[in-house]
């Protein structure tokens, strides 16, 4: 599909509901697909050819395995094959209380741990009907932002590397660790943070914090324009993105897309300007949209989008209230540390909150948040015990893995790489 | 823009929404077809501006102590939550069917949003509810050859045997 042919209107999102072999979905089993050495095909004939792509394959982003249907060098269908990653976290996440969930569901997305501890946080403060003081709002709004940032580094390295521009691995990769830098002093730990818990933040914020969080706002933005530079205007980098994996919004809507691929095929739509959650109704940001829907510009999206969250950031600094940075309510708060030295109460208080955990009223609740990657929902069912009942994270990237085939067909090999990296998949997230 | 509750003219009967019973849940309505209201139900809600299917995933009530129901549904072993979105006008809905574990088949939402593809796969995979007419009934988590479906409460924690397609035993 060349950049300027848009797809028919009326028909916009006809190819997602194909069923049969006309649809770009390869839809055969993981066995057939196997069966590798049984095919009999002369190299030098026309047939078609099931190659197996992944999961071990440095450029699957982890361990995606990518079913193809070749043609010579062309694609004709496609499926990605998941659950290698598989850990059952829903499951364990039955058996965790409410205030270890936190640690579960953190290594989901590992690229952008903070969200999926918040979206699971206002969860079980929905089921609670607990509000979190402004401050833990702000401090959570802004240690999102923060992630965001170093995620869609991660993205900005790793897209320039699958597609040849391999001093991106570095360029993205320093901006992403002077960001994690910051997370790491804020909440111990570079990720996996289990930082944002239920009733607030695990801890306030380092004194100095403001310097630190400037200093890396100062940093951001020349080398953000220097990305921009070096790969916006570079006629190879396009070659490789413009018109590649093009997908319009309609399909996007109906495949259940979200985020950046959603956004990028011009479609507004972003949970912080129009479905609030945290402080985002009183922050001024823009949602970027792009026009084609191709690899290149959910790449502009992602890198536009970094500049807006540090616009985001510093709007947090100024705005950053005083007050507590969690919850005192002592049904879902452990005491202070200096209180257990001195008091007999809060040090059983303390075990208890940490061995048995607090109970949640019957209830099941659904809350979502814009994760990097696009929307992250928690639907909880609480049964009136310390566990959730059950705990569903909605992954972004594992319903936008389906947009990959019909991004495919008809793409050449070297497309298939340059798209399975513009998708940002986090298989962790996938897999679950 | 969305039809308004009809209140029903005696107060005795539970308002309802599509002709579905309905429940309220912060932020968003909760609509409670059964198996047979379920398909036509969401062709009433994507008509009526439900862009995506943003989520569907199952839940079993098996050792639930006993959830509040609105009155006239009737509690079954299985779930099926259904999270739809509507763009403008932002607002969400959920749909909870209740799937008997005698039958525990539902049709496929795949012919109005094909994006559930991989969410019902899940749901199969998970509970073991089956998506009549599914364009692709595999699993998609757990190997192939997998028994049982995990996520159900009467599926144990670490008593299984991990097992390993063609692994060679230990000796």
């Amino acid at each position: 599909m060349t950049l300027l042919e848009q797809p028919d209107p009326i028909n916009a999102a006809e190819r997602v509901f194909r069923r049969g072999d006309d649809s770009a979905v390869l839809r055969i089993s993981e066995a057939d697909a196997e069966m590798v050495e049984t095919v009999d095909i002369d190299p030098l004939s026309d047939e078609p050819m099931i190659v197996n792509m992944g999961p071990v394959h440095p450029s699957t982003h982890g361990v995606l395995r990518l079913v193809l249907e070749m043609q010579g060098e062309q694609v004709l269908r496609s499926k990605p094959v998941i659950g290698y990653l598989h850990t059952g976290m829903e499951k364990t996440g039955e058996q965790l209380s409410y205030l270890q969930g936190g640690t579960n569901v953190t290594r989901m997305d590992y690229a952008s741990p903070l969200f999926n501890e918040l979206v699971f946080s206002l969860a079980t403060e929905e089921l609670l009907g607990i509000e979190v003081p402004p401050r833990a709002q702000w401090i959570r709004t802004m240690m999102c932002e923060l992630n965001r940032i170093s995620s869609h580094m991660l993205f900005q390295a790793t897209n320039g590397m699958d597609v040849g521009a391999v001093s991106m691995m570095l360029y993205g990769n320093r901006l992403r660790e002077e960001t994690l830098r910051i997370l790491e002093k804020i909440t111990g730990l570079r990720m996996n943070h289990n930082y944002i818990r239920p009733g607030g933040v695990a801890v306030d914020l380092h004194d100095g914090w403001r310097e630190d969080i400037a200093g890396l706002m100062d940093l951001l933005p020349p080398l953000i324009d220097e990305f921009d530079e070096l790969l916006t205007g570079q006629p190879i980098f396009r070659e490789r993105l413009q018109g590649v994996g093009a997908i319009n919004a309609e399909e996007c809507l109906a495949l259940g897309v979200t985020g950046p691929i959603l956004r990028g095929s011009g479609y507004a739509w972003d949970l912080r300007r129009d479905m609030p959650y945290l402080n985002y109704d009183e922050l001024d940001f823009d949602v970027i949209v792009g026009t084609y829907g191709d690899c290149f510009d959910r790449y502009a999206v992602r890198l536009n989008e970094a500049r807006e969250s540090i616009k985001i950031v510093q709007q947090c600094m100024e705005k950053m209230p005083t007050g507590d940075y969690r919850l005192q309510d002592k049904k879902v708060t452990p005491p202070p540390r200096a209180r257990i030295d001195e008091s007999m109460e809060a040090l059983i208080h303390h075990f208890k909150i940490f061995t048995e955990g607090f109970k949640v009223p019957e209830g099941e609740v659904y809350v979502a948040v814009e994760s990097p990657r696009g929307e992250l929902g928690c639907y909880m069912v609480s049964d009136g015990g310390a566990h959730p009942y059950r705990m569903h994270i909605r992954a972004p990237s594992f319903v936008n893995l389906q947009t990959m085939p019909h991004m495919m067909q008809d793409a050449l090999v070297a497309d298939v790489v340059a798209i399975i990296s513009s998708v940002d998949p986090v298989l962790g997230e996938v897999d679950r | 823009m969305s039809p308004e509750p009809e209140t029903a003219a005696t107060p005795a009967e539970p308002a309802t929404l599509y002709g579905v019973v309905i429940s309220d849940s912060p932020g968003q309505v909760v609509l409670h077809p059964s198996v047979e209201q379920y398909l036509p139900t969401i062709e009433a809600m994507k008509a009526d501006g439900y862009v995506s299917v943003i989520d569907l995933c199952g839940v079993d009530y098996l050792t639930h102590g006993g959830r509040s129901l609105p009155e006239g549904v009737a509690p079954e072993r299985f779930e099926i939550v259904v999270n739809m979105i509507a763009h403008t006008a932002p607002r969400r809905a959920r749909l909870r069917v209740q799937v008997a574990e005698s039958d525990p088949t539902v049709p496929t939402l795949f012919d109005l949003f094909p994006g559930v593809e991989a969410m019902e796969r899940e749901a199969f995979d998970m509970f073991g509810v089956v998506f009549e007419n599914h364009p692709d009934p595999t699993r998609i988590l757990m190997p192939p050859d997998w028994d049982g479906h995990p996520l159900r409460k009467d599926f144990g924690v670490g008593s299984v045997p991990v097992q390993f397609k063609g692994a060679a035993a230990p000796r």
